[in-house]
């Protein structure tokens, strides 16, 4: 297929045909990463820009490699939610980013829809590194990469997804991606944490992890943000981790092979046990060498999407 | 001056005329309704083909003046009402400074004598700055005009002090217009709460936060006999609830908003900042429970809840976004779309519902066309089609959730207070 976006806003937004072709893309590029010289220059003489309004390292930095390993030259923007506040608009941050001449911008913001207005505002390619609650959808390709990379295929897997769905825009970029792959998804929490509607998206809902993990091929754990319960829906760490916590007890009646996977930084002995972190089972670093290669595949196709959308002069 | 209106289909629900008629207006007064009136004045409208309705009176409008001059003025929003037909409009009390005392009635009152093309009312608050802790001295504003108090935008929070701004409202025989939102309920959300706020990851006002708040002030009505109206009703439960109470003989009367029947909830799938407005638009089950309410009477009146708002107050994150919609320039047009052309409301009953029922629950002579009556009249074609343009508005702000929606039922004339005020595009 030809790559005709120039933005990657959401996994809501593409089709089963569109993410197989990312998934494809990044194997060829994780190809590169094995390599001694881990550099193509598909991307040589394009500039990225990094802006992020929400406090990230892994993200920033693994977009920062992908970038860097297609030979792109790479500016980080870190700005503090206050500061957009008081200041100027992410419209003209955007537009003036886009008057520097580069190529992609690469943003993250704690408000929902931000990446899509930004770029409904600038003419260059717009990478969605996160907005607020709603998609992160370079994280749930990079799930879903690892995913495939272990079973071998996706179609007709069960996965669960537990922890803190209402606010997590990494279940929702998940479940938009799984289902359309032909995946089975259930989500687990407390109904605190359930989002009205979400059967909606095609997934099943339980607030019981055991009948979450019996039937899964693999469980993606959330991070409990408990710093962040900003409306005090979350249970008490400890009654959290006795009914929700991936433990060896609870993986016992699970399947064999169930791939364990964390969106990151994971909180030892809140929603996992560090044995069960560190377990064969767990892919959680696989996940995070997958970004880059998952990341340069999104960078990639973007930009040549971008190529064909400038006017020759 | 006299003017003649011929041949227009009269619609004039307080008299129970749905027929073809002349209109002579003489000396600003509605002068005689007949056939055939001999075509002797100085203006003749022929309005073969187009319906003759009294002015909207349209009792839910934020003019902005005094405090934010950039959003609206008395100036800019009684033109824009005039090119939606609106020829009386009750102008809510959540200016800077809100209208809570009688200096700033004064003041309001001085910018509508000199910069008003329509005729303007007031509302006042309830309480002081609207803050929902010390009760205004209504009296004082009801001699000065006022017919309504209202902490519109906000919802006056504690019981208590609500039982009393009744029981003060039932003796100084005023009307109290209740923005129905319990705050701890909505608790800072931006959208309907359900499978679009999920979709969205937005945070979801329930619709608990509203009918809670329209249950406990009709409780509070009942109790005192205030008379109360309940504004912008956006959700099933709260049609539900005032049809109870009126069948409780309670005296409750209540508005929507076009915006409530004509879009639901998916309108905000792609964030846009227009659809935002509180209450939310609500799925499309409550927007069939805004039309039936219409249908079967609950719901009295059609308001715009005309909320400008400039753009750089719109065109930022959605979350961020202010609250509310331009609707003067849309309102009747989209009434017409949605109410009479699909068959749920004949032209009388929309007539009753934008005209005679505000002017009633107002208690001002609006809203009809009776002989000796202040002419505000409009003329309307209700077969021409229009698109909504950015740049037709004559609001000062342009944030209508519905730019580039064809609609039909153009206003030709706005004749307010004897004096054709807009004709065809332009105010006079």
């Amino acid at each position: 297929m030809v790559w005709t976006r120039k933005d990657l806003l959401g996994l809501e937004d593409l089709n089963r045909e569109e993410i197989e072709f990312i998934l494809a893309t990044a194997e060829s590029f994780k190809e590169v990463t094995t390599r001694e010289i881990k550099k193509v220059p598909a991307l040589r003489g394009k500039t990225v820009v990094n802006l992020f309004y929400e406090p990230s390292t892994r993200t920033r930095v693994s977009f920062e490699i992908a970038a860097k390993r297609l030979s792109a030259d790479v500016i980080n923007i870190a700005s503090e939610t206050s500061s957009v506040r008081k200041g100027e608009t992410l419209i003209d941050t955007g537009k003036n980013i886009e008057a520097l001449k580069v190529d992609i911008i690469v943003v993250r913001h704690n408000y929902s829809g931000a990446a899509a207005m930004l770029a409904r505002h600038v003419n260059v390619s717009v990478v969605n590194a996160g907005d607020g609650w709603h998609e992160h959808p370079t994280q749930a390709l990079l799930d879903i990469f690892t995913l495939q990379e272990k079973v071998g295929r996706l179609e007709g897997l069960n996965v669960s997804i537990v922890g803190d769905i209402a606010h997590s825009r990494v279940a929702r970029s998940n479940i938009w991606g799984l289902t359309k792959l032909g995946v089975k998804v259930i989500v687990c929490a407390p109904q605190m944490l359930i989002p009205p509607g979400i059967e909606q998206m095609g997934v099943a809902v339980t607030n019981n992890i055991d009948e979450a993990l019996s039937r899964a091929d693999a469980v993606n754990v959330l991070r409990m943000q408990f710093e962040r319960d900003e409306e005090n829906a979350f249970p008490c760490q400890l009654e959290y981790f006795k009914n929700f916590g991936i433990t060896k007890e609870r993986l016992e009646k699970a399947k064999k092979n169930i791939v364990i996977m964390h969106p990151g930084p994971i909180n030892r002995g809140i929603e996992i046990s560090s044995e069960i972190a560190d377990c064969p089972n767990s892919a959680i670093l696989e996940q995070v060498t997958n970004g880059i290669a998952v990341r340069m595949a999104v960078l990639f196709l973007v930009s040549q999407a971008g190529d064909k959308n400038e006017t020759p002069n | 001056m006299r003017l003649l209106i011929k041949n227009g289909r009269l619609i004039d629900p307080a008299n129970s005329i749905d027929q073809i008629r002349d209109i002579l207006v003489e000396d600003n007064k509605i002068a005689k309704i007949a056939k055939n009136i001999p075509a002797e004045a100085q203006k003749i409208i022929d309005a073969t083909g187009k319906i003759v309705m009294p002015g909207i009176v349209d009792m839910h409008v934020h003019l902005r003046e005094p405090g934010r001059e950039d959003k609206e003025t008395v100036a800019s929003g009684t033109k824009a009402a005039l090119r939606g037909g609106v020829t009386s409009v009750l102008a809510m009390p959540n200016t800077s400074p809100a209208i809570d005392c009688l200096e700033n009635v004064k003041l309001l009152k001085k910018i509508i004598d000199k910069t008003a093309s329509a005729n303007v009312f007031i509302a006042g608050a309830i309480t002081k700055e609207r803050l929902g802790k010390e009760l205004t001295d209504a009296l004082s504003f009801k001699k000065e005009g006022v017919l309504a108090i209202s902490d519109d935008g906000a919802s006056v929070d504690s019981d208590e002090l609500m039982l009393e701004a009744l029981t003060k409202a039932k003796k100084q025989a005023i009307l109290v217009i209740c923005h129905c939102e319990d705050n701890l309920l909505s608790n800072h959300g931006v959208v309907n709460l359900g499978f679009v706020s999920t979709r969205l990851g937005l945070r979801g006002i329930p619709k608990e936060a509203e009918y809670k708040r329209v249950q406990r002030d009709i409780q509070l009505a009942a109790k005192t006999k205030a008379a109360i109206h309940i504004a912008h009703v956006s959700c099933k439960e709260s049609v539900e609830i005032i049809a109870k109470a009126k069948k409780k003989g309670i005296k409750v009367t209540a508005e929507t908003a076009p915006h409530y029947f004509a879009l639901d909830e998916e309108a905000l799938l792609d964030y846009d900042t227009n659809m935002k407005m509180n209450p939310p638009l609500r799925s499309k089950d409550d927007a069939a429970a805004i039309k039936e309410g219409l249908k079967d009477g609950t719901i009295d009146v059609i308001a715009s809840d005309h909320a400008p708002h400039t753009e750089n107050e719109k065109e930022i994150e959605f979350e961020r976004a202010e609250f509310g919609a331009i609707g003067l320039e849309t309102e009747l047009a989209l009434s017409i779309k949605e109410l009479v052309n699909t068959g749920l409301l004949s032209w009388s009953d929309l007539a009753r519902k934008m005209c005679l029922n505000p002017a009633v629950i107002l208690g001002i002579k609006k809203g009809k066309l009776n002989v000796g009556s202040d002419a505000d009249i409009i003329v309307v074609s209700p077969d021409t089609e229009w698109i909504v343009k950015k740049e037709d508005f004559l609001s000062k702000s342009k944030n209508s959730p519905f730019i580039g929606r064809k609609l039909k039922g153009v206003v030709e004339y706005t004749i307010c207070n004897g004096k054709i005020a807009y004709e065809n595009g332009i105010c006079c």
